[in-house]
């Protein structure tokens, strides 16, 4: 541990502190053997770390040796990978106790998990950005899994880890091929030795390769395969985590790692980044529209949700406006998991042991029996659909701005017209609701009630008050150039 | 606590009380309910009477403007605008008139969820008026988005049979104009730097070739609201399935949306392209006023046939606007507010007869006028005001168009005088579809025997109907308090397009 000094640990305090309280709190589990203790403590940890993580806003540093940067971009996604934790484990703790299989791993493992995403948006150099993945991944394999003695989740796990591990191994030979071009693989040196490199195809190889593996990641099109089956397996809690949490890791390190090593190659992703977006849009869309299950639609739907953050992504590599990228993506990423959390909670309130209760039709009738669940799911299909106002609307009306900027006229076409196919299966779930008649079976359930209480009344203020999330996400953004 | 109190937040956003008040309310309050909602309504129009009495006519300009920062972003700063003029005063005044006597048209027809019908029914007050005041592009967008949703389940919840197709369609269809509309808001915000409307008409300087682009863009989501031949399919399915005080709104003001949006929007924005562009627009206006009265004319339900006339009234209006000359301008803003009355009284005779014998057949009924007196002739002014009749409104609407459209035929503009001439072929067709209707319903020997005991109007039902009647024959008889608030914004306008 030579050269590395106390400050490395004070200014990576909030992941350092995280990743430490879950290392105590599997000796709390251990001895202790209480699900519900270790839930309160995961909690009490989580917020712990968000305060710690306000407390570094506007403080730019890094540490370990240039290995991990902090800055403005890093806290942001902090708090929200950790504002997502605490979520998660909110719909979670109920859940699976009337699941039967509570236990106190599964904090554990969330909170290493989220660990995990935190580096990834604080990786400064390309060995970190493989090793935050695995943190970010491993816990999420064991996660999907946790259903005890049931085929679709273990199918999940191991359908996930299987495209993990494949997806880690592309990342890992792109970072190889980076290395080999320019010796380097700490971005602010990659980005030196470009010029100079004498193979410049390599470069433009190991981009490529790390695009394909952390697409993987984030679920884009076609590296998406895997992603129906195992939202539909996993808990539905530890779905809601994924689609969040995994998506917000991975673009924060795209953006991180794009922006700072690669606008050399920018030029020539940009056909590609446009392909993966409309292949991600029109294939996600098209497939939710198909769909009966709600897990499933909103698999889907999440997959065409990565391909609206791409489409800012895709402008990543012009000067002067790669930072509205950046800020539109954070405001997107933000909007997409406040919306997520409160249709997820919504899901786990009628959700049913052996995963009855999923259907469409079982949300007949809901819009007149339980009248403030179903406005709040209404709040948020509207808002994955892009309709003001909402979040959702915010965090696509920014988007399209940027790409509309970047001169990509084509592309927001393209985007425009799948939000008017989303609203189609997205006004389906609202059609069951209110315009079918029926007897869902809900559970209430403080929690519960609050997550979806409190994302449906964000959903519409936040978007009162974008302006204060704009100016934090754009705040971020300085800190990256 | 100034800053809300100024007059446009408050007619914009009082409704608001009536929906938070609604919320506490438990679903078997059904009288509370309505008079919750009545009771918000008529205050709302209060406060718009009050803004009218505010209101400088002699002035072209924006007037009791609430202007602030909403929030910014990258350059732009993006306003909360609301201000008023004369283009839009009538219409604000158009709806808040019109929700009471929608909400006073329920009483008995809407038995189910009536909480959740008053609730929709302010929240799209509320996006409605703020449409037709918002002037920041996005602020507009919002509230123009905005109306699908209540819109959406006053149709889906309370419609007919085929309310969940109907619904969907009108949702769907109208997304799919406004994004379009979108991209061309995003497009002048990048372009311009900025949302607020009177700034991007003062600096104008948009190439024409953009011009064009952006003001189609901009027209796909008001053809489609208006309904514009060839985009109105949308509007017979969700009028026949939306209940009769949904039909009196959609008719009534959201179809004014669309006609405003042009006036507001496409003429002053791109004046380049609406002078180039006129006849098309003029051509799409006429062939729907003669294929909506030609359609009218077959159809062997009430409701769909207004639905229809609908087509063929909002095609004279677009004719006036794209005249783009100040008589045409000022008849079609004449006629929105016409369309709004006459349609919107017709759909509630519909509606009272419907209550009673759940069709709407013309089959059905035949010699009404012996059984039901007050009613036929309360249809028969209607009928009357909507084909036109002089010393009713529409013809003062109709003519006023009608003689903008022949001045502009006699200029580069519109370049033929035929549009005026085909159009008044169109009030003939008017009066064929208008009496068809009356004669099979009110005239002839009462035939079918489930008629003979049909009650004539109560008093809540004429009480619903007198005001509208009022107006149909003012505006027909004296219409020149309504030319003078509009006059000076229009001549702005025009002088805008510099012809």
């Amino acid at each position: 541990m030579s050269g590395y000094s106390l400050t490395d640990l004070v200014n990576t305090l909030p992941i350092t502190f995280l990743l430490l309280w879950a290392l105590v709190l599997v000796l709390v589990e251990a001895f202790a053997k209480r699900s519900s203790l270790t839930m309160v403590l995961a909690a009490v940890g989580l917020m712990a770390a968000i305060v710690l993580s306000v407390m570094q806003f506007g403080v730019e540093s890094s540490a370990f040796k240039g290995m991990l940067t902090i800055d403005g971009y890093a806290i942001f996604i902090y708090v929200l990978v950790l504002g997502s934790g605490l979520l998660s484990i909110l719909l979670s703790y109920d859940y699976n106790r009337r699941m039967g299989w509570a236990r106190g791993e599964y904090y554990i493992l969330m909170l290493f998990s989220i660990a995990g995403a935190m580096l990834m948006a604080s990786a400064a150099n390309l060995i970190v950005v493989f090793l935050a993945l695995e943190l970010l991944s491993i816990p999420l394999y064991i996660l999907a899994a946790f259903v005890p003695n049931n085929a679709a989740s273990e199918e999940a796990g191991l359908k996930y880890f299987l495209l993990g591990a494949f997806a880690g191994g592309f990342v890992l030979y792109g970072i190889a091929l980076i290395y080999g071009a320019t010796g380097a693989t700490d971005l602010t040196e990659v980005v030196a030795a470009i010029p100079t490199t004498q193979s410049p195809v390599f470069i433009l190889a190991g981009a490529a390769l790390l695009l394909i593996g952390l697409g993987f990641k984030v679920a884009v099109v076609p590296f998406h395969m895997w992603t129906p089956d195992v939202y539909e397996g996993a808990p539905t809690p530890v779905t809601a985590y994924m689609a969040v949490v995994a998506k917000a890791g991975g673009f924060a390190a795209l953006l991180r790692v794009f922006i700072s090593a690669f606008p050399s190659v920018a030029a020539d992703l940009v056909p590609v980044l446009s392909a993966l977006v409309i292949l991600t849009l029109v294939v996600g869309n098209l497939a939710a529209l198909a769909q009966k299950n709600i897990k499933r639609m909103f698999a889907y739907s999440s997959i065409s949700h990565a391909g609206f953050i791409m489409m800012a992504f895709v402008t990543y590599g012009q000067p002067g406006l790669y930072a509205d990228a950046v800020t539109s993506v954070l405001f997107y990423l933000l909007a997409f998991a406040v919306t997520s959390f409160g249709s997820w909670a919504v899901v786990i309130a009628l959700e049913q042991a052996e995963g009855k209760g999923l259907n469409f039709e079982d949300y007949a009738g809901l819009g007149r029996k339980y009248p403030v669940l179903s406005a709040a799911m209404l709040v948020f299909l509207l808002s994955f659909a892009g309709v003001p106002p909402t979040l959702g609307f915010g965090g696509k009306f920014f988007l399209f701005r940027t790409v509309l900027e970047g001169g990509y006229t084509g592309l927001a076409i393209v985007g425009v017209l799948a939000s008017l196919v989303s609203a189609y299966y997205y006004l389906r779930v609202v059609i069951f609701m209110y315009f079918h008649d029926g007897e869902p079976q809900v559970r209430s359930e403080p929690a519960l009630n609050l997550v979806t209480a409190l994302t449906a009344v964000g959903t519409i203020f936040l978007f009162l008050f974008s302006g204060q999330l704009l100016a934090w996400a754009s705040q971020a953004v300085l800190a990256l150039l | 606590m100034d800053f809300i109190l100024q007059p446009l937040n408050l007619v914009t956003f009082f409704p608001l009380v009536g929906v938070l008040i609604l919320l506490f309310l438990k679903k078997e309050q059904k009288n509370a309910a309505r008079w919750i909602a009545m009771v918000v309504s008529l205050a709302t129009f209060g406060i718009s009477l009050w803004v009218l009495a505010q209101f400088n006519a002699a002035d072209p300009n924006l007037q009791m403007e609430v202007k602030a920062i909403w929030f910014s972003f990258g350059e732009w700063d993006i306003m909360y605008a609301l201000g008023i003029d004369g283009m839009s005063i009538l219409l604000v005044l158009l709806t808040t008139f019109l929700t009471p006597i929608s909400i006073l048209s329920t009483w008995t027809a809407v038995e189910d969820r009536v909480r959740d019908f008053m609730l929709f029914f302010l929240l799209l007050e509320i996006g409605m008026v703020g449409v037709f005041l918002a002037q920041d592009l996005f602020l507009f967008y919002v509230f123009w988005e905005f109306t699908l949703v209540p819109m959406y389940f006053l149709i889906g919840i309370w419609g007919g049979d085929q309310r969940m197709y109907a619904a969907i369609k009108f949702f769907l269809y109208t997304m799919a104009g406004s994004i379009l509309m979108l991209l061309a808001i995003l497009w002048l915000g990048n372009t311009q730097g900025t949302f607020y409307v009177p700034d991007l008409v003062a600096m104008g300087g948009i190439p024409d070739s953009i011009q064009t682009w952006l003001f189609f863009a901009f027209a796909a989501a008001f053809a489609i609201k208006v309904p514009m031949w060839p985009l109105h399919s949308w509007l017979p399915d969700a009028h026949v399935q939306a209940p009769t005080a949904g039909s009196v709104i959609l008719a009534g003001v959201l179809l004014k949306m669309g006609t405003y949006g042009f006036l507001r929007f496409n003429i002053p924005l791109f004046p380049q392209a609406a002078k180039e562009w006129a006849w098309l627009m003029a051509l799409l206006a006429v062939i729907g006023i003669l294929y909506g009265a030609l359609v009218s004319y077959w159809q062997k339900d009430v409701k769909k046939l207004v639905a229809y006339s609908s087509v063929s009234h909002l095609g004279f209006v677009m004719l006036g606007l794209f005249a783009l000359n100040s008589t045409g301008i000022q008849g079609g803003i004449l006629q929105m507010v016409n369309h709004g009355i006459s349609t919107g009284a017709l759909f509630l005779i519909i509606g009272m007869i419907y209550e009673r014998r759940h069709t709407r057949e013309f089959d059905e009924f035949g010699g009404l006028w012996k059984v039901m007196p007050v009613y036929a002739v309360l249809t028969l002014i209607v009928a009357l005001s909507s084909m036109g009749l002089p010393g009713l409104n529409g013809f003062v609407g109709e003519f006023t168009i009608l003689l903008g459209a022949w001045g502009a035929g006699q200029t580069p503009v519109l370049g033929s005088v035929l549009y005026a001439g085909f159009a008044a072929a169109g009030v003939i067709l008017a009066a064929v579809y208008i009496l068809y209707m009356f004669g099979k319903m009110f005239l002839g020997p009462l035939t079918n025997p489930k008629n003979e005991t049909l009650k004539d109007l109560n008093l809540r039902e004429i009480v619903t109907l007198v005001p509208l009647l009022v107006l149909i024959f003012w505006i027909g008889l004296y219409p020149k308090p309504f030319f003078d608030l509009m006059a000076p914004a229009v001549e702005n306008l025009v002088a805008i397009l510099g012809l």
